[in-house]
């Protein structure tokens, strides 16, 4: 059923493009590593997330080796990212939620790198996309506003906060319960993971059918090629529209992790 | 007919979560207007309960290529 539906009618044959729609995301291992016993295989989507980290690490060092009180050009730049997310912090948690700047930087800067690789020529793959990302970005959310809780309230007032919120008759307990613990400590951090996969997947399969088309239809000379012709002129619209997402989704993950840490901060 | 009914089960999926952006972004952009000084909390909140309701159209997205 991977076929793609909108070549059966021009008898366009994508088989030869891809059969599985797996094998948008799954790349053979380029070589292997030996840790420990541990075979780990290195990868595009890898080797691209270390590029891009190394990228930005480079960048924030540059701008931050030496900073001015005027800032130059790179440093201003770089000032601006982290005044987003202090913006961010501000709004949401307050002054006491300062201390939280650095990792939510981390978490803005490091998804929206792995992200702009979806749209970037020559790498054209968000490592995001793969959900392993995604969830293990969801976890150090989850670790963070989990702690911050058993640190603030206790381990049994931030639980019991929880499962047993206040001002509620009692009987109600039966069925808020379960329904509260599930949808804190287990759906929180899932639909954090799956947001973020889900948009960066579906935006990979979307960037993919655009580029495809033109390479396809353009040679077919019927009336084929008016659909290359539309492909062409997708292009450019399909990489705007990806480059919101990217940002969009950066932006919700970090505030997101904000507003679960401020939750946990005090009790309800 | 060859397909799969995942994929309608994705539609039906988008369904709730469509009516609700639309009248959760509806509203807030109403609130906007009436009050701008209010914009930023809005928008904010408006951000938080997108990203909830968001969840729900995800979840039968995914779900459409894993079941």
């Amino acid at each position: 059923m991977t076929n793609i539906l909108a070549a059966a009618e021009w008898g366009g044959e994508f088989d030869d493009v891809f059969v599985d729609i797996n094998a948008l995301f799954e790349f053979a291992p380029l070589f292997t590593v030996d840790i420990f016993g541990f075979e780990l295989g290195i990868n595009r989507t890898i080797l691209i997330a270390w590029f891009m980290s190394a990228l930005v690490a480079v960048i924030f060092l540059l701008a931050f080796r030496q900073p001015q009180v005027v800032p130059g050009k790179l440093q201003a730049i770089v000032e601006g990212i982290v005044d987003i997310v202090r913006t961010i912090v501000l709004e949401i948690i307050g002054p006491k939620g300062l201390r939280f700047v650095p990792i939510l930087t981390t978490f803005f800067v490091a998804i929206f790198v792995l992200n702009l690789a979806k749209i970037t020529p020559f790498m054209m793959l968000p490592p995001t996309g793969r959900v392993a990302w995604p969830l293990f970005l969801a976890v150090i959310s989850w670790l963070i506003f989990v702690g911050v809780g058993i640190k603030e309230q206790g381990f049994f007032g931030y639980f019991g906060g929880i499962a047993f919120p206040s001002g509620v008759p009692k009987v109600l307990y039966v069925i808020l319960t379960p329904i509260e613990i599930v949808s804190t400590l287990i759906l929180r951090p899932f639909t954090l993971a799956v947001r973020l996969f889900a948009n960066m997947a579906a935006g990979h399969i979307l960037v993919v059918i655009t580029m495809v088309i033109p390479w396809v239809f353009l040679p077919s000379m019927p009336v084929g090629w008016l659909l290359g012709v539309f492909g062409i002129v997708l292009g450019p619209v399909v990489f705007g529209f990806e480059l919101f997402i990217i940002g969009l989704q950066a932006y919700i993950f970090t505030m997101l992790t904000a507003v679960y840490i401020d939750s946990s901060m005090e009790a309800h | 007919m060859e397909g799969s009914l995942n994929v309608l089960g994705y539609g039906l999926a988008t369904l709730g979560p469509a009516i609700g952006l639309g009248m959760l972004i509806g509203k807030a952009l109403e609130s906007m207007a009436r009050q701008p000084e209010a914009a930023g909390m809005v928008r904010t909140t408006m951000f938080i309960g997108i990203a909830v309701v968001e969840a729900l159209a995800l979840l039968g997205f995914v779900l459409a290529f894993a079941l």
